[in-house]
């Protein structure tokens, strides 16, 4: 292997480059632009530009891999790993960006925050989820995972005049230090247990090792510690309420949906290919998790009366539904994961893209009254956030459902009945929290409050996220193949 | 486009219009909508008409695929059973329209789109063969319906809407993992991804697991029809829903369960269905729902609550006539099907009339209304004896059938759902005597106006049919007697050739068998 920086490690890790390139050059730019917000548009464009090269890289390592039909390409002496699943989530987080970038400006503006860095911080977090879908290496993945946090922590607390924003963005900090020491003592021990730091090498040495080996079960318990905290999971969901709730409300729906599903990205390919062989160990300790997850997830949304905070609460018990395609861990249960985590990037991008396009300072805020009578002020708001409540809930002919779906023929097929039957109930209490919210928009007395007019990122992000619910709920077929070819192999 | 697919969409291309009517266009929305319902029935016609009575299978069948990675279809085609049930939604959709011309002036285009849209959910759920798409059908109705009662129902309809959309998803959801178990299973035995109801048909599975997939499916189809104890949302959505709403959930809604324990249970399921523990269960159910639900009825003090608890009661004879499991007490149960949304279809009807001029729904408020509405209190005497059970109208034929098929599988059963015909009677004739009979005590009722043209309009189908069928049932066994016969065939083969009652034909093709029996029973 050559020790100098080759063509294919420039292959492998492209897309992150020109990420990172675009977000400092917009941390630059903006220095250099007038302060008004006209001249934010450039930023904008200059962000979706980042996003276009980047999928562009991305586009081009997939006809590789089509073209040469291998399953994987490998750079820098094979701590970047590109394959379908690599590919597959991050055009899954350039998705979930670029939404991002096209509905910050008008919550920016409406909450006077609007500072150009935001959008290189978007992409810079996104930079860092690149190196956890491709990573292949312990370090690697752990860098990706603190630059993916970091970026996080400032864009949680943007709002520097809201305490709401700076508390979430303090709790989040230090609770998420905590979690990646969990995560490197995970790391290293793994490293004591196997002398590498290559998953597929670790993988190698601790298939030989007994399945009992305490030392291995606390690298094991105390890695997934540390990815369980950044998925959202329960019983390491505390910081999740809070964050989502302080967050500006693009980056909650970035948060909730790009960043969970990148830390799902890891621990699938960590616990699928590296510790798949202590499967008999990891496996109850997620179901653990997952079933703390849907009950307190689901439980915790009944009560909510902050819209953010409910959604925050049914991410939780998202995550449950995700892992449990983990649980399944047959081919089923890994497409359902791609396919769930995709679609509920356009559903929940959607859910708070209602909230960002209602809310006008000191009028909207994220309360489920602000909602009431949402159907006679604002039809086309209602019908959207019913489209992507229902969907949310898994109701056909909903994108939702196809997730949904997938998560519980990999249980059925599995003979997982229990967890099964469980998982169902939940969709049933989910219902009641979803609706509450429907009830608010279509069936209470409307409040005396303007319409809102929303902004044209605010249109075309809904465009994107309703097109993506509906066309994969009525014809998920191209999205089921794509998610198939994303398998780990 | 086959002749179904086009019965199938029609509502949707009508709703398609609606939207583009204005909203303030009230007339022209209520004048679309319907020539919309008019338009869906015409769209059945042709199915009836050149319906092959002599054929048990499928139909009009059609097939393309929809999500192939998945097996799934659009996969769709009726026999008798289903076709009749899409002509009573079609029916029921006609009238169901018409009686809301005065009754909903608020959201008047939302309302008749939440009509038409739980209009094609409900048609896809009769003609899917493809047991997905008739999931993504029986899921399409719960939307629709949440908003009917919860925007335009009675004082407490937000609870009603809610409680009515928990129950039914609850079921469906366990109903889903059944699903997917029948495809699992089959796609492990034969290699190819697919929920067609006849490719399905072909499994064998082990007992424990059809034990399971048949409670999975037992959960939600029994919330929907709704058996003992499923039952508590039924009177909650019932009495708080408007009256088109409760026409619909009781004429074609309830029938979804019913129509999936025939469709899907029985047949794909033959050997849990036939075990005796199930049967037992199940029949003890049904008589429960019997009696239980009369007896409720005979306490009720609000009128259309009384009429919702009447519907457990009958679909408790629907349930014990399928778990019979002979020719005549599912032909029977098809024909309550039918035969109930009729009669009960005019109920609720009766009482939103009645609800429209007084905005009661107490009895004890009403008395002798038949001396100011001679026409009101006809027409409400047909609904009364049409539904208990009174010969040379519709419900006798099928009650008196599936107490013969209940009669032939269990005496103990039979003789405990007669107590429930009777007490059927008498909470009726008794709820017809409080309110109508007698003389006028309560002078609010001194002036109230007769039926309108508009209303006799809208019950003048259902006592036609009603009529109709009591009279000369004979063409509707015919369109259902071969499908009936197939279940009963694959749920205890060699059923047909084992019955001394029809030796001959029995032998020469099985599914011929049961026509002489059923029509020497409808004639009766």
């Amino acid at each position: 292997m050559s020790p100098y920086f080759t063509a294919a490690d420039q292959f492998a890790v492209n897309p992150a480059l020109l990420l990172a390139l675009f977000g400092c050059g917009i941390l630059i730019l903006d220095f250099l632009i007038q302060p008004n917000p006209k001249s934010k548009r450039l930023l904008i464009l200059l962000a979706l530009a980042g996003e276009a090269f980047a999928a562009g890289a991305l586009l081009r390592q997939y006809k590789l891999i089509e073209e040469q039909s291998v399953v994987a390409l490998h750079g820098f002496s094979g701590s970047l790993i590109v394959d379908g699943f690599s590919i597959f989530f991050n055009a899954m987080f350039a998705a979930a960006a670029i939404l991002v970038v096209l509905i910050s400006y008008h919550y920016l503006e409406v909450e006077g925050e609007h500072n150009g860095e935001f959008y290189g911080l978007v992409l810079l977090a996104q930079c860092g989820m690149y190196f956890l879908a491709s990573g292949a290496d312990l370090v690697t993945i752990f860098i990706g995972i603190e630059q993916m946090a970091v970026t996080f922590y400032v864009l949680v607390g943007f709002l520097r005049g809201d305490r709401r924003s700076n508390e979430a963005a303090m709790k989040y900090l230090l609770l998420g230090a905590f979690s990646s020491g969990f995560l490197a003592y995970g790391f290293s021990l793994l490293y004591a247990l196997s002398g590498s730091t290559r998953l597929d090498q670790i993988a190698t040495a601790l298939a030989q090792r007994p399945a009992a080996d305490p030392l291995l079960i606390l690298a094991l318990a105390t890695t997934m510690v540390g990815l369980l905290f950044k998925i959202g999971a329960a019983p390491f969901h505390m910081w999740a309420p809070d964050a989502y709730e302080g967050a500006p409300t693009p980056v909650t729906a970035y948060l909730s949906v790009a960043s969970k599903a990148a830390s799902v990205a890891v621990l699938v390919r960590v616990l699928m290919s590296t510790l798949g062989s202590q499967r008999i160990n990891w496996e109850p300790m997620l179901a653990v998790a997952v079933l703390l997850s849907l009950t307190i997830g689901n439980f915790s949304a009944l009560t909510q009366t902050n819209l953010k905070r409910l959604l925050a609460y049914s991410s939780i018990s998202h995550a449950g539904y995700v892992l449990l395609g983990l649980i399944a861990g047959n081919r089923t249960g890994l497409t359902g994961i791609a396919v769930y985590l995709l679609v509920y990037t356009f559903m929940n991008t959607g859910a708070f893209l209602v909230l960002i396009s209602l809310r006008q300072k000191g009028l909207t805020g994220d309360d489920i009254d602000d909602l009431n009578g949402l159907m006679h002020r604002s039809p086309g708001h209602a019908l959207l956030m019913a489209l992507f409540l229902l969907s949310l809930a898994g109701i056909p002919p909903t994108a939702g459902f196809i997730g949904k779906y997938y998560i519980f023929l990999s249980l059925v097929e599995t003979g997982h009945f229990t967890l099964a039957i469980v998982a169902a109930l939940y969709v049933a209490i989910s219902i009641y929290y979803y609706f509450r919210i429907v009830r608010a928009m279509f069936l209470n007395e409307a409040g005396q409050l303007p319409a809102a007019v929303p902004g044209w990122g605010v249109r075309v992000g809904f465009l994107l996220t309703a097109a993506g619910t509906l066309a994969i709920g009525l014809f998920p077929e191209p999205v089921v193949r794509l998610a198939g070819r994303s398998l780990l192999r | 486009m086959s002749p179904l697919s086009l019965a199938l969409w029609t509502p949707l291309a009508c709703l398609a219009v609606l939207l583009a009517i204005p909203s303030s266009q009230k007339a022209a929305i209520k004048l679309w909508a319907n020539v919309s319902a008019l338009l869906g029935l015409a769209a059945i016609l042709p199915l009836l008409a050149g319906f092959d009575k002599t054929n048990g299978g499928f139909q009009f069948v059609e097939r393309a695929p929809w999500v192939p990675s998945l097996g799934v279809q659009y996969y769709i085609g009726v026999d008798g059973i289903s076709l009749l049930l899409m002509a009573l939604t079609a029916v029921t959709a006609v009238v169901a329209t018409l009686s809301s011309w005065n009754a909903i002036e608020d959201r008047v285009k939302q309302y008749y789109a939440m009509l038409l849209l739980l209009q094609v959910g409900m048609l896809g759920v009769f003609a899917s063969l493809d047991f997905i798409l008739f999931y993504v059908f029986w899921e399409l109705v719960l939307v629709p319906m949440y908003f009917l009662i919860g925007v335009w129902g009675g004082p407490r309809k937000l609870y009603a809407a809610l409680k009515f959309f928990l129950y039914t998803l609850t079921g469906s959801v366990l109903m889903l993992l059944g699903i997917l178990t029948l495809f699992f299973q089959h796609w492990s035995q034969s290699g190819a991804p697919t929920f067609a109801i006849d490719a399905l048909l072909g499994l064998s599975m082990p007992f424990w697991m059809q034990q399971w997939v048949f409670w999975a499916l037992f959960i939600g189809f029994a919330i929907k029809v709704p058996m003992f104890p499923f039952h508590t949302w039924l009177p909650d959505a019932h009495t708080e829903a408007p009256t088109a709403g409760s026409v619909i959930l009781a004429a074609v809604l309830l029938k979804m369960g019913t129509y999936g324990f025939l469709r899907f249970s029985l047949p794909l399921l033959p050997d849990a269905s036939i075990d005796r523990t199930i049967v037992q269960v199940l029949v003890g159910l049904s008589i429960t729902g019997i009696l239980y639900g009369a007896l409720v009825c005979l306490m009720q003090k609000d009128w259309k609550r009384l009429v919702a608890y009447s519907s457990v009661s009958h679909l408790g004879f629907c349930t014990l006539g399928i778990f019979s499991l002979n020719p005549n007490g599912i032909a029977g149960s098809v024909m309550q099907q039918l035969n109930h949304g009729i009669s009960t279809g005019m109920l609720f009807l009766v009482v939103g009339v009645m609800y429209e001029r007084r905005h009661t729904r107490e009895i004890s408020e009403y008395g002798g209304l038949a001396h100011r509405m001679p026409l009101f209190a006809t027409v409400f005497a047909f609904a009364v004896l049409s539904s208990a059970g009174l010969p040379l109208l519709n419900g006798f034929v099928g009650e008196f059938t599936i107490l013969q098929g209940a009669f032939e599988a269990s005496r103990l059963a039979a003789s405990l759902a007669v107590i429930g015909v009777i007490l059927g009677a008498a909470y009726l004739l008794w709820l017809y005597q409080r309110t109508t009979l007698g003389q006028i005590t309560n002078m609010k009722n001194n002036h109230l106006p007769d039926l309108s043209p508009r209303e006799l309009a809208v019950f003048a189908p259902l006592v036609i049919w009603a009529f109709s069928i009591g009279l000369y049932p004979k063409p509707y066994f015919e369109m259902i007697e071969r499908p009936v016969a197939r279940i009963v065939e694959r749920v205890r083969p060699g059923y047909f050739q084992e019955r001394p009652q029809a030796p001959a034909l029995a032998e020469l093709d099985p599914a011929a068998a049961p026509a002489i029996r059923l029509q020497a029973g409808g004639a009766r």
